[in-house]
């Protein structure tokens, strides 16, 4: 049986919003890695800045994105959605921990005034900021190597702890820094800070060139684990891993040139990430999990499928036009930060040194990487011992 | 509170302790996503038609306020729509389909709502006045209509409709009865006007509580009007609602309806109990007043009403107790404000000025609480009365739970981080206020927006009196 054309115009239609989302929120959440990355207080005031000001107005919007997979998925195929959130109740619990350390980082690192509490928010923030799109990058592997049964008795640690998974989801980290460092380039160009281009496009190509090395890797461990993927992705999918690669070459190029055209650069980079999950998507068809729940199966009623058709002209009526309202106001500066009291006080020249502003302060590198490994380390651990199946009720 | 229920509750208990404590705590939340942003456009209107600048500074230190509160409610949202399959796959599987289609306008609103939060709130620097205040607008409307589409997928847990099922499986649905199904219009007005008293009594209490401290300028006494105006019109509708709704549940889900009035058996002239323990078939502690239950339900003393006696046990609520005595606090704690905003009616009535003796301003301070207690307690009534369907008779809970083990691990983590976030939403606005009292008539005018009023002309904080 072939699934319906009302079900492939769905499914469409969530890999569209993943392509949104792996843009939008995998740039903020790239923003994250590189306010951990930028170095002392001292050093890493000048783009912890930029940093700040381009995702604070629109992180909340970008955000919205990941309710609309969620909600695609399990409106319009239930049975996906229920198997995948039991197999991988760990990695998905452990990127809604990361969402919510880095809504709290956000809440209050504005208003954060004492050094300390200052570093302990932004720590939060960037921390949290790779926790999350690496556990949901070893979700995307573990469905897409078809680890997930479609009735799984109870969470399955195998199935997102294999080597592709793993690597999926260190190229989901390294993707979101590539997408926001190009961005960046494009931020520190509209406020004409010559020094942060620089800055963020030599970061950009190195992440580029992990990106890339990463996503080879990956491909090489798909052909063994996940053949049947690999064969489409080598196939009927190839047009679009062609395209995603030279359009992730072309960005590198254009950033080696230093040719910073705002359109071409944000498409070109745009081009990179979602030809990538679309042929994906291709690659998959037409199964939802490995090769044992199809679309044909796994998918709603036809009345409700056709809901979440005018669901979505709704959103590409009303939703488009006020996100394009929101990213012109934010292109042209329209919007500003919400003041910290600090700045308040500067502005009445009440002061002229800040003690250190929201989000910049930060341990030092070393300190950090090891207290973050250790506690990966222990996390690690922790997991192992309280979800294997033995100590199940 | 939902957590106390929980921990008493059988079977799937550490994810209805979960779902309980994260949608308890999201929920209070919501109410500001849904109504702040109408408590700030007031004061923003006010302060740009009359040129005041207590209004104004007002406005602005609300909606700094109001950042705080959207992103940990967004952020908290979220946790929800993760929990809804990470502990109610057996639910999502089976009915996704269905009570997929309220949640997904829900995401649509919210969307909208999220882009304006980010215009307006980030907006006030270098928008001009009017087409400021015209892109909050939005988020008024957007936040209604978010929260009428998500209440309506839990009206639907109580009233399932519009699909057909065979053999378990869901084989058609009809979205539009699936969104409008019977109880969809009580349960989204009774929570949207709950969401105004919520925020308007919160916020008023924390200027009952300047008021009463001596700070009697124009700012403290337009920062208590404001709010308290929005929620007192909101309070008689709301005490009315409540009773039509009591009705429709004692017809619609009479068992419910017999736990949260101790029918045990089906009869006419039962008595209303007011209080008191349920326990091994006695009440204790309570009053009762005879025959009242029976005239409330339907006019006269003769009014039979449905007991538990009529299904068996197994599909009886648990915690009879708690859902009665839930059911009590939130009508005493309904008709407790509808006094107090009648008082404050009274008095403006006949006075034209803000009553603002500490026998009216002490219960003013505590309204606040007492509203977020009484919608708590609604819905534990709502929630707990449903067991041990998920979806009214139709699926049940033990049947809809994830078999993930691992849940009292994550029920831990967010139990702690509830706190945390708590913690924030309190502290942050807390500390902002401690700031903005403390300081310097410079740095108030730093934080004037560029087009209002200059402050020097009415009284800010401090200031003179000048009303
Ligand atoms: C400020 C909050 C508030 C106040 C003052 C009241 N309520 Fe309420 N009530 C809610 C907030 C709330 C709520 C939290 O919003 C609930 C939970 C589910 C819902 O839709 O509304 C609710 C549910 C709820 C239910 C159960 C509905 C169901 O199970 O579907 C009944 C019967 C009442 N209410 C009745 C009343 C009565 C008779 C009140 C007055 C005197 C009253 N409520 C005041
Ligand atoms: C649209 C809104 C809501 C939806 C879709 C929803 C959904 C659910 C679901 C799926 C469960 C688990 C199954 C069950 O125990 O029946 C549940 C339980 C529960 N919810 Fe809600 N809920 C909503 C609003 C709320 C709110 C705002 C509260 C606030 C306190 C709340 C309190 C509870 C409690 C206490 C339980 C546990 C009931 C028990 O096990 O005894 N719910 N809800
Ligand atoms: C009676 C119950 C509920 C009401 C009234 C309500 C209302 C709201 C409101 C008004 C907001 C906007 C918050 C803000 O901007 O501060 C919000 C956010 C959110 N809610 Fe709830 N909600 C309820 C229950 C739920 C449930 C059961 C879910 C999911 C299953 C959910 C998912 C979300 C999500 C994902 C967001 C974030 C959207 C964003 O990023 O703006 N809510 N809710």
């Amino acid at each position: 049986m072939s699934p319906s054309p009302e079900a492939i115009a769905v499914a469409a239609i969530l890999f569209v919003v993943i392509a949104a989302y792996a843009l939008f929120g995998g740039a903020d959440f790239g923003g994250g890695v590189w306010d951990l990355l930028a170095g002392s207080t001292e050093r890493g005031r000048a783009p912890r800045r930029l940093i700040d000001e381009s995702i604070t107005p629109v992180w909340e919007a970008n955000h919205v994105w990941l309710v609309f997979i969620l909600v695609l998925l399990w409106t319009a195929f239930p049975p996906a959605f229920a198997a995948i959130m039991t197999a991988l109740f760990v990695p998905l619990s452990l990127s809604l921990l990361g969402i919510v350390l880095r809504g709290v980082g956000f809440a209050f690192r504005h208003t954060a005034e004492r050094l300390r509490m200052q570093r302990f928010a932004g720590a939060m923030f960037a921390g949290a900021s790779l926790i999350t799109p690496f556990f949901m990058g070893t979700v995307v592997g573990a469905v897409a190597t078809g680890q997930v049964p479609v009735h799984p008795h109870g969470n399955i640690l195998a199935a997102w702890t294999s080597g592709t998974a793993i690597l999926t989801g260190f190229l989901f980290v390294a993707a979101c820094a590539y997408i926001s460092a190009v961005y960046l380039v494009l931020e520190a160009r509209h406020r004409g800070r010559a020094d942060l281009r620089r800055y963020f496009a030599l970061r950009a190509a190195a992440a580029g060139a992990l990106t890339g090395a990463l996503a080879g890797g990956t491909f090489g461990e798909l052909s063994f684990s996940a053949p049947r993927l690999f064969g489409r992705l080598t196939g009927i999918a190839l047009p679009l891993v062609a395209i995603s690669i030279a359009a992730g070459m072309a960005v590198l190029v254009m950033l080696w040139l230093g040719w910073h055209d705002d359109l071409a650069l944000r498409a070109t980079a745009a081009i990179a990430v979602v030809t990538v999950v679309w042929g994906w998507g291709l690659a998959q068809y037409p199964y939802l999990l490995g090769t044992s729940l199809s679309l044909s199966v796994g998918s709603a009623p036809t009345a409700t499928l056709v809901a979440e058709f005018v669901v979505t002209g709704l959103a590409i009526l009303l939703v488009a036009p006020a996100f394009a309202l929101l990213y012109y106001l934010e292109q042209r500066r329209l919007l500003t930060e919400a003041e910290s009291d600090a700045d308040l006080r500067m502005a009445a020249r009440l002061e002229r040194v800040r003690p250190g502003q929201p989000a910049v302060a930060v341990a030092p590198v070393g300190a950090r990487v090891t207290t973050a490994l250790v506690l990966a380390l222990l996390a690690v651990r922790a997991i192992r011992d309280v979800f294997s199946p033995g100590s199940r009720r | 509170m939902g957590v106390v229920a929980h921990v008493l509750a059988v079977d799937p208990v550490p994810a209805r302790s979960q779902m309980g404590s994260s949608l308890g705590f999201h929920i209070i939340l919501a109410c500001f996503g849904i109504a702040f942003a109408a408590v700030v456009m007031i004061a923003e209107w006010i302060g740009i038609k009359r040129g005041d600048a207590a209004a104004m500074l007002l406005a602005r230190r609300w909606s700094r306020v109001m950042a705080v509160l959207v992103a940990v409610g967004a952020v908290s949202g979220t946790v929800l729509s993760y929990e809804m399959g990470l502990l109610w796959p057996g639910l999502m599987g089976r009915f996704g389909a269905a009570i997929g289609f309220p949640f997904s306008m829900e995401g649509i609103f919210f969307f909208l709502e999220a882009i304006f939060v980010g215009v307006y709130l980030y907006g006030w620097q270098r928008l001009p006045p009017w087409v400021h205040w015209w892109s909050g607008m939005p988020i008024v409307v957007f936040g209604v209509l978010g929260a009428l589409a998500v209440v309506a997928a839990n009206s639907w847990m109580n009233s399932p409709a519009g699909f057909t099922l065979s053999h378990g499986r869901l084989t058609s649905v009809d979205p539009v009865s699936v969104f409008f199904n019977s109880s969809t219009p009580y349960e989204t007005t009774h929570m949207l006007l709950a969401a105004y008293m919520v925020t308007g009594f919160l916020i008023a209490g924390v200027y009952a509580v300047g008021l009463l401290r001596g700070r009697r300028d124009r700012y403290h006494r337009l920062g208590f009007a404001i709010p308290f105006t929005m929620a007192g019109i909101a309070a008689p509708l709301q005490v009315t609602m409540g009773d039509i709704i009591a009705r429709y549940i004692a017809t619609n889900q009479p068992v419910k309806f017999a736990a949260m009035e101790y029918v045990s058996k089906t009869t006419s002239d039962v008595p209303e109990w007011l209080g008191g323990i349920y326990f091994n078939g006695h009440i204790y502690f309570g009053t009762s007043i005879p025959s009242f239950d029976s005239i409330l339900v339907g006019f006269s003393p003769h009014t039979r009403v449905i007991g538990w006696d009529t299904v068996p046990a197994s599909q009886r609520p648990p915690l009879v107790t708690l859902i009665h005595l839930s059911f009590d606090l939130m009508v005493g704690i309904g008709m407790f404000l509808l006094v107090l905003a009648a008082w404050q009616a009274w008095w403006w009535w006949f006075h034209r000025r803000l009553l603002v003796t500490a026998w009216f301003l002490v219960p003013a301070a505590l309204s606040g609480v007492a509203a977020v207690a009484a919608m708590e307690s609604g819905w534990i009534v709502t929630e707990v009365g449903r067991q041990p369907w998920i979806v009214y008779r139709i699926l049940l809970v033990s049947n809809a739970v994830t078999p993930s083990s691992g849940v009292t691990v994550t029920l831990g983590v967010i139990l702690i981080l509830y706190a945390i976030l708590t913690v924030v939403s309190i502290g942050v606005p807390l500390v902002m206020s401690h700031r903005w009292r403390h300081g310097t008539p410079a740095e108030e005018e730093a934080e004037q927006v560029p087009y209002g009023p200059s402050p020097a002309v009415a009284g800010a904080p401090g200031g003179p009196e000048a009303s």
